[in-house]
């Protein structure tokens, strides 16, 4: 479901009720339902959460919905518990989400961080809010970017979608689970209050042309399993805990390839070099973003034709979330101007970014945080674009007219 | 290891992994250990079967020597990803192992809603009354006015009564005994794993390495003899056991417990979901 410019004039959808037509496929939805149901249609077992807002609404759709297809939904003590509780259901076999916000995804953390130790697949929705602390909960914020990536502590991977309207609140949780599941990670779906709680048209995939994506399983018998082994892919299969015999242990401590704790030097140089390898040896599966040029839409089945365009252009944008919403509407008013809309966050794909960020002399990062994303922009651009950032930080949306203020003054 | 107890450790233990023991020599989780095999093995319980979950702390450690799937997860936190696995595997048989401070300090919040939610599983407290790992601070149940590592002058905080705090939260099943009661405590264990509920058995351990060696009681034979003479059993008349701690069974009753409580949920939600249909709704 692409978005390229989420701000056109088309009329605003109708027939939002689907009783009135219930052979469509079209839903005027909020993006809390949208996420609940992208997560159900990626086969979501398993729900821990905990009221907050602006999240609460996920857990209020999976409380009626999840049951409804046969799976887990539990309302826990703490944000700190949901995690928890979905590494457990992930180890049981099934595909376990929380949603939170704000304070909650700060007792994610900890939790998180053993997700990352012992490679769990889940998905953690943060539908970010102003901080910190209580902030201000119901007013949109980008805050959190550097926190989904670095938050838990020590060195670790992680993959960080951010959707940029109600439709990428579907499509980018099924990638998210998506995601998980293929490399064995925790994903973040970092969304915001603004694409949460707005309503825009959906479209529903017609059913079974979704893309779903299972972990790997063993192929060797219980005996001959090795629970964090040395594979191709760097992936180790993943077995069910009380299925077909597989007893193995998982730590949050350095392990060896079998689960074990370890202190040794090397085996935790090679389990660090492995989990990162993973990721970086894929990010061309695992960075999306779309690239607008002249009114054409690129991305990454046709990267170097948005490269070739590209230079055509004197300002590039880099824009993600809630406030790329904004970005994408300035070409309509500014001629020369791309906007790169990252879908993934995190990883970056440094490579292509590196590649593109070279080829327009100036670029801007848009973005609802004091310059989180814009740091990482400058530090691939490596001095050879002029890069700025256009920030707002005081709960109100990025609107076209600030990005356009902050081009007039590049000149 | 003698000809009896080979066969029991060689089936639930991984003698090739892991062994010897991290624990000091005489340390009473080793004891808890082998009643837990001891009592699985008398209820014949396939250890594919079995999970064993713990937090962070020298019982954190002990799902390492055992031969079932088992996790060792962050402090405090055992019994939440437990309670997901449950959820996940409702068949298998989870044993949860903890500390003192894991389980009533910074796992109290998760300690009280899992026994006021009753999903079956045996939550297993190691009460040596001291952070062990991290070198003999006081505990929530360090007896009040003992020294520790961080009690130079004594500690001044009243003791938090583990068998109270589950019973009161609304945990079916409580019990304690020690490592000294050894059979008491495997007969326990055992009636603790047969129930279908959310079971806490609370034993008291020693650290004669750093609460002992605090409060005079520098060997485990006196830690023991201190935990001999300072229970007794519950069934005793109340004046027979004045200033004692009473062991044994200390509450059973029955409770609906949550895993068998959501599959009724699951019942009203397939025919919620057959009515929405019926009446010509998309789901989504």
């Amino acid at each position: 479901m692409p978005m390229s410019d989420p701000t056109s004039s088309e009329p605003a959808p109708r027939a939002t009720d689907p009783r009135l037509a219930p052979e469509s496929n079209v839903r005027f939805w909020d993006g809390n339902r949208a996420c609940a149901e992208g997560a159900i249609m990626a086969g979501l077992g398993f729900y821990g959460g905990y009221p907050i807002t602006p999240s609460t609404e996920i857990a209020e759709f999976l409380s009626w919905r999840l049951p409804q297809e046969g799976g887990v939904f539990i309302q826990m003590e703490d944000e700190i518990a949901s995690l928890a509780a979905c590494i457990g259901a992930s180890y049981g076999g099934l595909k376990a989400m929380t949603a939170t916000s704000g304070p909650g995804f700060s007792l994610c953390q900890e939790n998180l961080g053993l997700a990352c130790m012992t490679e769990t697949p889940l998905v953690l929705v943060n539908v970010q809010r102003m901080g910190p602390s209580t902030g201000q909960p119901t007013r949109p914020s980008q805050g959190d970017l550097m926190q989904a990536v670095w938050g838990t502590h020590g060195d670790h991977p992680i993959i960080v979608l951010s959707p940029s309207s109600v439709a990428e609140m579907l499509s980018l949780t099924v990638r998210a689970f998506n995601l998980s599941e293929r490399f064995r990670t925790p994903v973040v779906l970092l969304a915001d209050e603004m694409v949460a709680h707005m309503r825009e048209k959906v479209e529903l995939p017609p059913p079974g042309t979704l893309d779903v994506w299972n972990r790997p399983r063993p192929l060797n018998p219980p005996e001959d399993y090795v629970a964090y082994a040395e594979t191709p892919d760097q992936v180790p299969p993943m077995a069910t805990f009380g299925e077909g015999g597989y007893r193995y242990h998982v730590t949050g401590l350095f392990h060896d390839q079998d689960g074990f704790p370890t202190d040794s030097p090397p085996v935790i140089d090679a389990w660090m070099h492995r989990v990162f390898r993973k990721i970086e040896q894929n990010l061309d599966l695992i960075c999306s973003w779309e690239l607008l040029v002249d009114g054409e839409v690129y991305d990454s089945s046709n990267a170097q034709a948005g490269l070739e365009a590209v230079p055509r252009c004197d300002l590039l944008l880099v824009s993600y979330g809630c406030s790329a919403r904004a970005a994408v509407a300035v070409p309509r008013e500014r001629a020369r101007t791309a906007v790169l809309r990252l879908k993934t966050v995190w990883p970056l794909h440094e490579r292509f970014m590196g590649d593109l960020l070279g080829r327009v002399p100036n670029v801007l990062v848009v973005e609802m945080n004091r310059g989180q994303m814009t740091r990482e922009i400058e530090r691939l651009a490596a001095g050879r674009s002029r890069v700025r950032g256009v920030l707002r930080y005081d709960g109100e949306m990025i609107t076209p007219a600030h990005v356009l203020a902050a081009a007039r003054e590049l000149s | 290891m003698n000809e009896r107890t080979a066969p029991i450790f060689l089936k639930y233990l991984r003698p090739n992994k892991a062994f010897p023991t991290v624990w000091c020599e005489g340390c009473g989780i080793g004891i808890i250990l082998g009643a837990i095999v001891r009592a699985l093995d008398s209820l014949g319980i396939d250890p594919s079967e079995v999970a064993m979950v713990s937090g962070i702390g020298c019982s954190g450690r002990m799902p390492v020597y055992v031969d079932f799937a088992s996790m060792h997860v962050t402090h405090g936190r055992a019994l939440a990803v437990a309670t997901g696995l449950k959820l996940a595997r409702p068949n298998m048989k989870l044993i949860v192992v903890m500390g003192d401070g894991d389980a009533v300090a910074i796992g109290g919040n998760h300690f009280i809603h899992a026994s006021r939610r009753n999903l079956d599983m045996c939550a297993i407290v190691v009460n040596n009354m001291t952070y062990g790992m991290t070198g003999g601070q006081f505990s929530p149940t360090t007896p009040t006015g003992d020294p520790s590592y961080t009690s130079a002058y004594g500690t001044i905080e009243p003791v938090l009564d583990i068998p109270a705090l589950a019973v009161a939260a609304g945990a079916p099943f409580v019990a304690r005994t020690t490592v000294y009661h050894v059979m008491e405590m495997q007969r326990i264990i055992a009636r603790a794993l047969g129930r279908k509920t959310f079971s806490v058995v609370e034993v008291l351990s020693n650290c004669h390495t750093y609460y002992g060696k605090m409060t005079g009681m520098k060997t485990a034979v006196e830690m023991l003899r201190w935990m001999k003479e300072s229970t007794a059993p519950v069934t005793l008349a109340p004046e027979r056991r004045i200033d004692k701690m009473p062991r044994g069974v200390l509450h059973d009753v029955e409770r609906t417990e949550y895993g068998e409580a959501y599959q009724e949920l699951l019942v009203r939600a397939r025919a919620d979901r057959a009515r929405v249909v019926a009446a010509g709704v998309p789901l989504p």
